[in-house]
């Protein structure tokens, strides 16, 4: 009872903490909105924020501009997700592709993928392509370092009790490297999908993109709509969230967590 | 299926810095079909590296092991390892799925690798854990999972590396007597990597004891003492004390054999908690 009861406890702090402080934040801008010295053009209250997000939910152009983001987003992560994890995963299997691929890896590993923004508008022109090929590109390293480790990581008596049973290299590959990478490629495909929800913003606002909310925010640049901004970064931030949580949270629980490879 | 292992004349040799090192020095032995076979040694008397070369993860540098009049090499399937490292199961897989890979790997249909587990897992009485993880196991029940799913494939030899060392001593008892009676229904040849005495004693039909710097045979030791095996009785005292006279065998010793290990002794008193005994005798 008396565990049951901290426990409980516990996992009000949880929700109360973070949610103090939310409050708290609010508060705060909601003050200096209101009573500092500041246009409140530049600087809207939260009423004002709330408004606009409910004028642009209402108007569609929320949900067009989500759309047409996420379609990209998904472009570009999906074409991410293939090439990074086959790179990763065969560096890790083959050392002639390890020793061919990892100093070309390693150089452009950090190299930001916006820095290739100007140049892909060269080759591709403006638009959605190049923006997905962005997204892809920024994607793909962190993806490929950790589906490489993840391989190498693999422990060896796994391999040795298949080969022991008489498993092929093909069958070694999809039943037992596959599975026992997984924590390492989740954990790749994760931070890839972050880094380019975060780059695919900056690239909307660079690439002339038609719809998207990057494009809305840079869009609002020019009316001064500083609340239309503020309330599509907080959409920005909400959608990202949401899908680490709903997503990724969800497929370790059922893999990872369930297999005792990772603690929930 | 049971199959016969034969060893001849087989030798190691490895080099580590420019200097060779003799792992094993030319080791010869027999296993016969469903015999059961301890091999038994010091660390460093290259018990390893006969068992890496009968599974064949390794080429011996001499010699040839043949197994049911087949030449080892890597390619073989025909037998069953168990490790001792319990990471063996894949956790990825149920304990029913971990057994069933050996037969997925030989293209058995669904639902007869399902009955085929199950029976194997009744088998080393895990039927009720068959769709837990690894992770939900303890240790004990992890090795006999890994029994299972080396067994399920029906393999000519099987081959155990120590596969106990790492539980508990009243855990080892049990797997001990439960391993004996595995190996009675299945009739296996069996080859078990052990450093415990009564280990050996109270599994093997032959014990071939190893001498360590470079790996090699010093005694060949059959046991034809009554099954199942009571380590109270005076045969299997009689019988560690020959083979710790000659593990322990120096010629300066003056009485070899009369001080035996402690761990020889504490597994007798554990094991004469658990096993039946029903004259009660104390030898």
């Amino acid at each position: 009872m008396m565990r049951r009861a901290l426990r409980m406890r516990d996992r009000a702090v949880g929700v109360v903490a973070p949610a103090v402080l939310i409050v708290a934040c609010a508060l705060a801008w909601e003050a200096v909105a209101r009573y500092g010295n500041f246009p409140p053009k530049l600087v809207p209250d939260l009423p004002t924020i709330a408004g606009a997000f409910l004028r642009l939910l209402e108007s569609g152009t929320l949900a067009a501009a989500t759309g047409a983001t996420l379609a990209r987003l998904g472009a570009g992560f999906a074409l991410a997700a293939a090439f990074g994890v086959s790179v990763g995963v065969l560096m890790g299997r083959y050392p002639f592709v390890e020793d061919t691929l990892l100093p070309i890896v390693s150089f452009l590993y950090p190299i930001p993928g916006i820095a290739y923004a100007p140049l892909f508008v060269m080759w591709f022109g403006l638009g959605d392509l190049p923006s997905i090929l962005l997204v892809g590109v920024s994607a793909s390293f962190t993806i490929i370092i950790n589906a490489w480790k993840g391989v190498r990581a693999v422990r060896p008596i796994w391999l040795r009790s298949a080969h022991m049973m008489g498993a092929n290299e093909r069958t070694i590959f999809t039943k037992v490297i596959l599975p026992a990478a997984l924590p390492y490629v989740l954990t790749g495909l994760r931070l890839g999908l972050a880094s380019a929800w975060r780059i695919l913003v900056a690239v909307e606002m660079l690439m002339s993109v038609q719809q998207g909310l990057g494009w809305l925010i840079f869009g609002s640049q020019q009316f001064l709509n500083t609340d239309v901004m503020l309330a599509t970064i907080a959409v920005i931030g909400a959608i990202g969230m949401l899908l680490e949580k709903q997503l990724f949270e969800r497929i370790e629980r059922y893999t990872l967590v369930r297999w005792g490879m990772m603690t929930a | 299926m049971a199959e016969r292992i034969e060893v001849e004349h087989v030798s190691y040799e490895y080099m580590t810095d420019q200097r060779s090192v003799l792992a094993v020095r030319d080791v010869s032995f027999t296993v016969e079909p469903s015999e059961f076979l301890c091999v038994l040694g010091p660390s460093g008397c290259g018990k390893t590296t006969i068992m890496n070369m009968l599974a064949g993860f390794m080429d011996p540098t001499e010699g040839e092991i043949r197994i049911g009049g087949h030449r080892q090499d890597g390619r073989s399937i025909g037998r069953g390892v168990v490790f001792q490292d319990f990471a063996q199961l894949f956790p990825w897989r149920s304990a029913r799925r971990n057994v069933e890979f050996g037969l997925e790997v030989r293209g058995v249909s669904k639902a007869e690798r399902h009955d085929l587990a199950m029976r194997f897992l009744k088998l080393v009485r895990l039927e009720d854990f068959a769709e837990s993880y690894p992770h939900q196991l303890s240790g004990g029940m992890q090795q006999r999972v890994a029994i299972a799913r080396a067994l399920a494939y029906n393999p000519g030899v099987l081959l155990m590396d120590e596969p106990f060392a790492a539980l508990d001593a009243m855990t080892r008892d049990e797997m001990q007597r439960q391993l004996a009676d595995i190996w009675q229904q299945t009739r296996k040849t069996i080859v078990y990597i052990t450093h415990n005495v009564a280990e050996a004693v109270y599994l093997a039909d032959k014990v071939l004891v190893m001498a360590a710097h470079p790996g090699s045979v010093r005694a060949e030791i059959r046991l034809d003492i009554q099954r199942p095996r009571d380590p109270l009785s005076d045969a299997f005292v009689e019988a560690q004390r020959e083979i710790l006279s000659h593990l322990n065998h120096r010629p300066s010793e003056p009485e070899p054999g009369r001080a035996p290990p402690p761990i020889a002794t504490t597994r007798r008193s554990t094991a004469s908690v658990t096993q039946s005994n029903p004259e009660g005798g104390i030898p």
